[in-house]
């Protein structure tokens, strides 16, 4: 046998045809899309402001993705499992939000003092997600942790749709308008770019909540105990961690991330809907996979580059390829970008080696 | 089980309040009011009744003093019932004085009133609320320190009494109505007639209980594993297929509305039969499944419609393609998802179903597929010059659709593939080392899930006659999949069981239907906590059974 029947042996050894298959058919949607990018950027009629723009956009977007990403990584870290209600969550911290902030308004304190009655509104909504996240914990997934894995994902599910149409039964099916902030109106100017306040506001508060984050999870003694917990459950136990309580804690965390991101989206969009969190907690779940699912830095990473790559893409990609109402498609771009990832890199952009973990 | 005692029992009581704030806060009560079940009493009624029914009768079968001392459970019942109405009775109370409206839509004066059986002092409004509560708590507990038999009876004769008594006005359309005439009122049961009912109900179903015990009693292999000779089953299953045959024109009398429902359950049977062979044969949990309807019933209405964009074909024609294209798609999105397990693979598929719905609604593909004005003017399918145009005339395409795909799956289920299907589910890597290839096993159980689907999709778009791309949204996959865990992952008769209840049920029910979405999440939970085999669980594997085993192998 020469040298390089010997090489292809080894290759068709290594990688069988299903792996063929899948790579090009991530190619050809790869290639699509840089064609897509070549003949956007030839043809354009945006101004370097306008992607500036852009970029702004996706970064305060991204920012509350990543907020909620960080929910599904802490909890995927310690139990392995998509809290598929996470979405869910995020959306009822935006309606316990909704609430203060109306009666906030109707004693007429809401314009008075803002910050105050963003902070109030801030720990309402941390306080809303939070109670919802251990009720379903509670429920639907602390008696089945020893259960298949396909069950804790089905109660998962109907967690989700029970959460979803228990808040549209309970506050209406309509859009709710969040009270507006006088404080939030008009924009800042940053080195030149017209940035609007609540974006500015947004960006600034999911950075400061992931920094607080991080630095709960690396020095408290809770964020140690969650780390042993997400390393080994049984030898944490051991060490004389109460996993339960370490359990129902991560969820509190995560939910709190997701209660501070349904804020900031209220105050980006103003409206308020039973329907809110679907979206949001699938690209939230998107990018903490793109992260590396688990990965708490990786969470916050996949989240801004979602958010900005979701907020570029219809213009950057669709529009070279002739596409009309390419920001109809804003979330076919984050599904596909989901696959892609699973394909070319399921561990993500700073996981390690997750995929053992999974099976 | 933990020992009861006075706390437990005063915990289940409040837990108790608690659910039934939470149905009154839904709105279920009031939206539900408008049907009579018997008499004067309406659905609503019933609905909330059933929160103290049900609570204090769990309570009761879960109590330890059964066996101790028994004459103390009905006491039970009688706090858990009325430490749950006196919970609820604060709402009505506090609900007075403080306008809560602004959060929970439903809290308006007449929910109060409702909840308060419409009294004008609010005191006796509260007390007749406390005390009914106590006394249904306290009734419902009785049951379990009954004999078993009388306790059967009792329980499926009221829930049987009820069912028919909310079902009435369809019951009436029925030709059943000559027999059921004189129980009816025009809405809801006659207090007489309920009580008849409630009789005659209760004694057949503590026959039958009494029946099935003696039958256990004298316990062989052949009645653990329902297994009967032969011609009874022949039997059986002739009479089942003579029924099926004259149902609609027999039974429903060729009635359009109850048949459109008939035939709607029927097309999700289709489909609860191809998402099982991917979920509960295969075990790939797949949530993008409505994508391949869509894609059967958009190949349908673009090749039929009469409109501007079709293209003129019969039926006959498109549906071989259709079911050929949802096919294709299948194995074409399974082919990316091949290394993806469990949550992941979830996710995936979800996003597909998700994709396919947003191309079909975009401007993009607007010239071709119509847009969000979907496609119209489909022609309902012609045998000869016979065109099926009614619902019950469908009822037999659809039919013969849900034979075919039976025949298929239960050929699959003990073919080699199915085999492969059942080893993958139970352990991926086990499946492989024992020479089992999992890219041809898995492309073919998403293929064939897909093909079954987009044979249901095919039947739908000609039954609807237009389809709209709102049509197709991520509901549709969780009904199915709901449906499929109601009945059990992986029985063919449970996905019948699952899409009576779920898809028929609710649609039969009109007012139910804005809390389906509600009711099926809340039943994905309960039946994976409670039951997580489903209402028909597959049967066991006979297969390999050794043959000294005599006693019922768990599953």
């Amino acid at each position: 046998m020469n040298q390089w029947q010997r090489r292809l042996d080894y290759w068709r050894r290594r990688y069988d045809i299903t792996d063929v298959v899948v790579w090009l058919f991530g190619l050809t949607i790869l290639a699509v899309a840089l064609y897509g990018v070549v003949r956007s950027l030839q043809t354009t009629t945006y101004d370097a402001k306008r992607w500036a723009q852009f970029v702004v956009y996706g970064v305060s977007q991204g920012g509350v993705y990543a907020l909620i990403a960080l929910g599904y990584t802490l909890v995927y870290g310690i139990l392995f499992m998509i809290n598929f209600a996470h979405g869910e969550i995020f959306m009822f911290g935006a309606f316990g939000a909704l609430f203060t902030a109306l009666a906030l308004d109707k004693a007429e304190y809401w314009n008075q003092h803002p910050v105050a009655s963003l902070l109030i509104v801030l720990v309402v909504a941390m306080v809303t997600s939070s109670a919802v996240a251990v009720l379903v914990e509670r429920v639907a997934y602390r008696p089945l942790r020893k259960a298949p894995r396909l069950v804790p994902l089905i109660t998962a599910i109907g967690a989700s749709f029970t959460l979803q149409y228990t808040a549209r039964s309970f506050f209406g099916s309509g859009l709710r308008a969040f009270p507006e902030l006088d404080m939030l109106k008009g924009s800042v100017n940053v080195l030149g770019l017209e940035i609007g306040k609540s974006h500015a506001l947004t960006i600034v508060v999911s950075l400061l909540m992931m920094a607080g984050l991080y630095w709960y999870v690396q020095n408290t003694k809770t964020g140690k105990a969650m780390r042993a917990v997400a390393e080994n459950k049984d030898v944490a136990a051991l060490m004389g961690i109460d996993v339960d309580q370490i359990i129902v804690r991560t969820f509190i965390l995560g939910a709190s991330m997701a209660g501070v991101a349904g804020v900031l989206y209220s105050l980006i969009f103003f409206q308020v809907k039973f329907f809110m969190g679907f979206v949001p907690g699938i690209k939230a779940f998107t990018a903490a996979v793109l992260g590396g699912i688990g990965n708490i830095p990786g969470a916050m990473l996949g989240g801004y580059f979602l958010g900005i790559f979701e907020s570029l893409g219809p213009a950057l990609i669709l529009e070279g390829l002739g596409i009309p109402a390419p920001s109809q498609l804003k979330d076919v771009i984050a599904f596909t970008m989901l696959v892609m990832v699973l394909i070319f890199r399921p561990t993500g952009i700073l996981g390690e080696a997750v995929a053992e973990k999974r099976a | 089980m933990q020992a009861t005692t006075w706390r437990s029992t005063i915990k289940a009581g409040l837990l108790t309040g608690v659910i039934a704030l939470y149905v009154a806060l839904t709105g279920m009560v009031l939206s539900l009011s408008k049907r009579p079940v018997v008499d004067k009493l309406s659905l609503g009624h019933v609905v909330y009744m059933l929160v103290f029914v049900v609570m204090g009768y769990l309570t009761a079968r879960r109590s330890s003093w059964r066996t101790t001392r028994p004459a103390l459970v009905p006491v039970q019942g009688l706090v858990v019932g009325g430490i749950g109405a006196a919970l609820l009775a604060l709402l009505p109370v506090f609900g007075q004085q403080v306008d809560l409206s602004w959060i929970f839509v439903t809290t308006k004066p007449n929910l109060y009133k409702f909840l308060l059986f419409n009294q004008e002092s609010m005191a006796v409004g509260v007390a007749y609320l406390v005390l009914t509560g106590a006394a249904l708590g306290g009734i419902a507990a009785l049951l379990p320190i009954l004999p078993e038999v009388l306790h059967q009876g009792l329980l499926y004769g009221a829930g049987f009494t009820l069912l028919l008594g909310v079902l009435s006005d369809l019951a009436q359309r029925t030709v059943l109505k000559v027999v059921l005439k004189p129980l009816f009122a025009y809405k809801g049961l006659k207090p007489s007639g309920a009580l008849i009912l409630f009789v005659v109900l209760s004694v057949l179903f503590g026959l039958r209980h009494w029946w099935l015990q003696r039958q256990r009693e004298r316990s062989t292999m052949e009645v653990i594993l329902g297994e009967r000779p032969a011609w009874a089953r022949g039997v059986q299953q002739g009479l089942l297929l003579g029924f099926l045959l004259i149902l609609p024109v027999w039974l429903l009398n060729k009635d359009a509305y109850l048949n459109s429902v008939v035939n709607l359950v029927n097309l999700y049977i289709i489909m609860g039969l191809g998402l099982n062979i991917v979920v509960g044969f295969a075990g790939l949990l797949d949530l993008g499944y409505v994508a391949f309807f869509a894609i059967g019933a958009y190949t349908v209405a673009l090749m039929t419609s009469t409109g501007d964009l079709g293209h003129g074909y019969t039926f006959w024609q498109a549906l071989p393609l259709a079911v050929i294209l949802a096919l294709v798609a299948g194995v074409v999105l399974g082919i990316p998802v091949l290394r993806m397990r469990g949550d992941y693979l979830a996710i995936v598929t979800l996003g597909f179903g998700e994709i396919i719905r947003i191309l079909a609604n975009s401007d993009w593909l607007k010239p071709f597929m119509g847009g969000a004005l979907g496609v119209l003017d489909i022609p309902k399918p012609a045998l000869g010059n016979l065109v099926l145009k009614e619902e019950y005339q469908l009822y037999y395409l659809i039919l013969a659709g849900i034979f075919i795909t039976w025949f298929i799956a239960t050929r699959l289920y003990h073919s080699r593939v199915g085999r492969a299907w059942q080893a993958l589910r139970e352990d991926e890597d086990v499946a492989e080392a024992m020479g089992i290839h999992l890219v041809t096993t898995k492309l073919l159980a998403f293929g064939f899930g897909a093909a079954f689907s987009g044979l249901s999709g095919a039947i739908f778009a000609a039954k609807v006659g237009s389809v709209y791309p709102h049509t197709f949204n991520l509901i549709i996959s969780i009904n199915v999949l709901s449906l499929i865990i109601v009945g059990g992952i992986g029985s063919l008769p449970g996905v019948v069981v699952g899409a009576l209840a779920l898809v028929g049920l609710p649609e039969l029910l009109r007012e139910f239907s804005e809390y389906r979405m509600l009711f099926y999440g809340i039943a994905l939970i309960t039946m994976m906590l409670v039951k997580p085999e489903g209402f028909w669980p597959k049967k066991l594997n006979v297969y390999s059974r050794p043959q000294d085993d005599t006693g019922p192998a768990t599953p």
